[in-house]
């Protein structure tokens, strides 16, 4: 082999970065997020699973629906609750800790969502 | 052979159906065969200098040059070797394993394409062979079938072919239209060299026996009498008395070179052609008054006549092999450095290969001017300068006495050869010397200079008659760009630090350009150099009136 | 057949993926096993190519010069382009490297009438080229926020600059457009200038749908299908901690992204885009144009290798010599 003494340390390098997220984690498994779920209220606006995965979609209809659009301001559960369709009304009223809900998973999931720019949660408010 | 006039052809490159005029070809390229007829190939090596390459020039070599024979490449029948896919696959393996270059130009391609408008042989013909990407894709192609995971598995469908006769002729065919000039290389983003592909492709091809003469006559010559054109040493030495015979009629100064002196400080070798053929004899003549100028204690060698080296064209052996007599000679001589003259090709060999061939050159000493005290670092090692460094370093410390005005019936524009400028970076110095002995100098396009340089066209052994056609499309971009100086400052001299190219350029500027004429640096240096004791100057080195002197 | 059968492997890629999510044990396979072996291979292929490379010396020094020299002290060189030192070697491939310095030369030749040869500048496939690049760079590093947990600094700046402009939800990312964008190009390419058509291979497309199916199944699952990220995240980054797991619910969409992931890492040491190593090593950009100043070494040389000696050139034209009067050492 020859360039030995430029090619080996390049390939050390090459791997290292590779393989640097296990370096990083250096095999520790994290912990899940586990959201606080409101203890008073069992059922929300829509199925857990697309909640995970399209709150923030929901979140977006409502301001376009509302504000753009002049729509209604409460829906209705599949059980028949009323609820206000709003972040801070609705949403911060069960889940009423965004530090403990919203930002257990975004900051896992290294999501910021600029909700928070405009929007105060109810503790700050107080 | 009669050939096509430079008007039709002109039309025929502008607008004959071409992938460079945008008429793609049906078949895919692999399917399109390579097909010899007169005209488009250089004729094979004669039977018996094959058989003196491999008596004399190779005994220990056993197959490097395969078998000597007569052969016709029109035909089906090239005699080739039993199992010669086999001679060739097993050359192919023992380079992969030799030269890094190779694997890594094999392997990294993308085909992005930005190598095809770059190479002066596909802009002239328009031929898509021509491009540098699929001239190695021909190599590639037999590589990825037998030395590639993918190739193995998949065949055809990874890029894959099985090495036959057909692949051969194409290689023969576009390995011998490509002149090696690197233009390609600079523009790729992974730096591949078609040189190097072109090299491997013809080293492999003479394994089996497929060469051309041009390349392979020459080269027996240089080992033989020590210059390509087989000048034996008398007949070296009488031309350039005849040269110093003219340089006394035109300037009355007797010059008095010396041959095969031992204890000389200096050992000059410049290519043959220089002190054989028109135009290069002229610049011989610039050579010889420059050094009679400064009192250079130097003396030419008929042992090493030959600056030039067909074995850059053949392969690594042939080329290690001619070069090794220039330190031979310089050893033998007891000279302390050695000075090269205005030549392409042997300065790629000279500067990127000699030391490493046959070094180390520890008998000689760092190079230094004996007139300015000029240490020359840059050639530490090799010990040897190229003429333009030299005489730029002299002209800088004032130490010619010159009179540009007898170029003023010359104005000049200056051609970059290939190698000096991609292979070695000499670009500024012929310049500078340029702008000091004429008056009249004129750049051509940025596209067509310095490293961007346009090839003659028939550099690495192809300025063979039998092929003008082919020379004079593929040295088209460089007359283009002639034309466009010459139609906007009247250049009428097109100067140059290459001996091929003042063979070519003058076939390829008769052609295009009729009323441009080559000449190298060293000619005009001989021009305006005033020399001590000389009468009044009436005509240049070519006996050609000077301006104010033609009544 | 040249842009076809690359076009129907990738949809049968696909095509593999969507059944193996759907099948028992399917997901684990493609979600757990597949990635480990794919990124083994990826770089265990690499680094064997590599070594491959390495075991052939660079016998000569050949560096192709783009510009003037290092030559007599009053000449101004060019260090970059031609450079004689290591610094002027590092620069040279920095500029290769980050910012494709050789592609920026890029030039078009015309042929008009007259004959009459006509270069233009060309940067597009320079533009296009960087911006491919330098999005996936920026791609793949966002997502580090799946493989590293808490997630690093840059990552969250990547992904903030990067999605700066605060159209929708979830964020869009404009590295997503640029980069299909430029894939497109890449293309339209390879398609529409007859040479470049001309001269590629299935071997130059097959790479280009599966990074567009790569870019396009991603931004499908971010935008349009949308996954569950936390249940992604705890298999990804159990794959970086090597506690894999798949507990929560993801959609299809997720495995076939990975399937087409691993086939580009499984397939990326035996094809063109090991050209990510190979510049690196290139005899023509990584060298010092020294070779007049230190003597390189070629461990291949053949010391048996002579030229003709002046001995026998002596022996075989003395009588000439002697009677045109150059000296002979023999007489």
């Amino acid at each position: 082999m020859y360039g030995k003494g430029r090619i080996i340390p390049a390939l050390i390098l090459f791997l290292g970065v590779m393989t640097s997220p296990i370096w990083y984690n250096s095999g520790e498994v994290s912990k899940l997020p586990k959201p606080e779920k409101p203890k008073d209220y069992k059922e929300c606006v829509a199925p857990t699973q697309f909640m995970r995965t399209s709150h923030m979609v929901l979140l977006n209809q409502w301001r376009d629906n509302i504000l753009r659009e002049d729509g209604a301001r409460t829906g209705r559960t599949a059980n028949g609750t009323e609820y206000v369709r709003s972040l801070q009304n609705g949403c911060l009223k069960c889940h009423s800790d965004r530090k403990k809900f919203c930002d257990t998973c975004h900051t896992y999931a290294s999501v910021k969502p600029y909700c928070w720019d405009c929007h105060l949660q109810p503790k700050e408010a107080m | 052979m009669a050939i096509i006039k430079a008007d039709k052809l002109g039309v025929s490159v502008a607008k004959g159906p071409s992938l460079m005029t945008g008429a793609v070809p049906k078949k895919d390229w692999w399917d399109v065969p390579a097909i010899f007829k007169p005209g488009n190939y250089a004729y094979p090596a004669k039977k018996e200098i094959i058989e003196y390459h491999t008596q004399k020039t190779f005994p220990n070599h056993p197959g490097l040059f395969g078998q000597p024979r007569d052969w016709d490449p029109e035909t089906d029948d090239w005699k080739l070797p039993d199992g010669w896919e086999n001679i060739i696959l097993n050359g192919l393996k023992e380079r992969l394993d030799k030269f890094r270059s190779l694997k890594i130009f094999m392997d990294c391609c993308v085909r992005c394409g930005a190598c095809a408008d770059k190479c002066h042989f596909f802009l002239g013909t328009g031929d898509p062979k021509n491009m540098p990407v699929l001239r190695a894709e021909l190599l590639r192609s037999v590589y990825r079938n037998d030395f590639t995971l993918g190739g193995k598995i998949l065949g055809k469908m990874a890029g894959g072919r099985p090495m036959t006769f057909g692949v051969l002729k194409e290689w023969f065919m576009y390995y011998y239209q490509c002149t090696e000039c690197r233009r390609c290389s600079v523009f790729c983003p992974y730096g591949i060299d078609t040189a190097e592909i072109t090299m491997i492709g013809r080293e492999l091809l003479h394994l089996v026996g497929v060469n051309i003469n041009w390349i392979m006559e020459p080269a027996a010559n240089s080992n033989r009498t020590g210059n390509h054109m087989g000048l034996q040493p008398h007949t070296f030495k009488d031309n350039i008395m005849y040269l110093c015979d003219d340089i006394e009629e035109i300037t009355g100064i007797r010059v008095d070179p010396t041959f095969n002196r031992k204890g000389a400080e200096v050992l000059f070798i410049t290519p043959s052609a220089d002190v054989f053929a028109e135009p290069g004899i002229y610049t011989a003549m610039g050579y010889l008054l420059l050094f009679h100028h400064i009192g250079l204690d130097y003396t030419w060698s008929t042992y090493a006549s030959e600056g030039g080296n067909f074995g850059l064209f053949t392969n690594n052996e042939m080329m290690k092999k001619l070069n090794g007599k220039m330190y031979a000679e310089a050893k033998r001589l007891g000279v302390k450095w050695i000075l090269g003259g205005e030549c392409g090709h042997m300065w790629r060999v000279l500067h990127q290969y000699m030391d490493t061939m046959n070094g180390p050159a520890d008998f000689l000493q760092v190079p230094t001017s004996p007139i300015t005290g000029t240490r020359f670092d840059n050639a530490a090692s090799t010990k040897m300068v190229h003429i333009s460094e030299f005489t730029a370093d002299l002209i800088k410390h004032g130490k010619l006495k010159l009179d540009p005005k007898r170029n003023d019936h010359r104005i000049a524009t200056y051609h970059d050869s290939c190698n000096p400028a991609r292979a070695m970076g000499l670009l500024e110095e012929p310049r500078y010397v340029l702008k000091n002995v004429c008056n009249n100098f004129h750049e051509m396009p940025e596209n067509t200079i310095r490293e961007s340089t346009f090839c003659c066209g028939s550099g690495t052994g192809l300025n063979t008659d039998e092929i003008m056609e082919l020379r004079m499309r593929a040295g088209l971009p460089r007359a283009n760009a002639v034309k466009y100086v010459r139609e906007k400052h009247a250049v009428n001299m097109l100067s140059c630090v290459c001996a091929i190219d003042r063979a070519t350029l003058t076939s390829l500027m008769n052609y295009w350009n009729p009323d441009v004429e080559v000449c190298g640096v060293s000619e005009l240096v001989g021009n305006a150099l005033v020399m001590e004791g000389e009468k009044e100057r009436e005509t240049g080195l070519r006996f050609e009136p000077l301006a104010g002197m033609e009544g | 057949m040249r842009i076809l059968n690359p076009f129907i492997a990738v949809l049968a890629l696909i095509a593999v993926a969507l059944v193996a999510a759907q099948v028992p044990g399917g997901q684990v396979l493609v979600g757990i096993i597949l990635p480990y072996l794919a990124f083994a291979l990826f770089l265990g292929g690499v680094v064997y190519r590599v070594l491959q490379w390495a075991k052939s010396p660079v016998p000569f020094r050949i560096p192709t010069t783009c510009g003037q020299a290092n030559s007599l002290p009053w000449i101004k060189q060019n260090k970059i382009d031609c450079p004689s030192t290591k610094l002027g070697v590092i620069a040279r491939m920095f500029l290769e490297v980050f910012l494709f310095r050789s592609l920026f030369r890029n030039t078009k030749a015309e042929m008009h009438d007259g004959p009459k040869l006509v270069y233009g500048s060309s940067k597009f496939l320079w533009l296009f080229a960087i911006l491919f690049h330098y999005c996936f760079l920026v791609i793949v590093l966002r997502h580090m926020r799946l493989f590293m947990d808490p997630v690093p600094g840059f990552v969250s700046a990547l992904e903030f600059g990067d999605g700066f402009l605060q159209i929708g939800a979830p964020v869009f990312y404009q590295t997503d457009a640029i980069f299909l964008g430029a894939i497109a190009f890449l293309f339209l390419r390879r398609v529409t200038l007859s040479n470049i058509r001309y001269i590629s291979l299935p071997a130059d497309y097959f790479p280009l749908f599966l990074i567009f199916g790569i870019a396009f199944t991603g931004i499908l699952m971010r935008y349009f299908l949308r996954v569950d990220v936390v249940a992604i995240k705890q298999l990804t980054h159990g794959l970086a901690t090597f506690s894999p797991a798949i507990t929560g619910q993801i959609g299809s969409i997720f495995f076939i992204h990975v399937f087409l992931i691993c086939a580009l890492m499984i397939y990326f040491p035996f094809s063109k885009l090991m050209h990510m190593a190979g510049i690196f090593m290139s005899p023509t950009r990584n060298m010092i144009n020294n070779s007049r100043m230190v003597r390189h070494i070629n461990p291949w040389n053949d010391p048996n290798i002579k030229p003709h000696s002046y001995a026998g050139y002596e022996d075989e034209f003395r009588e000439f010599m002697k009677e045109g009067g150059i000296p002979v050492e023999k007489e």
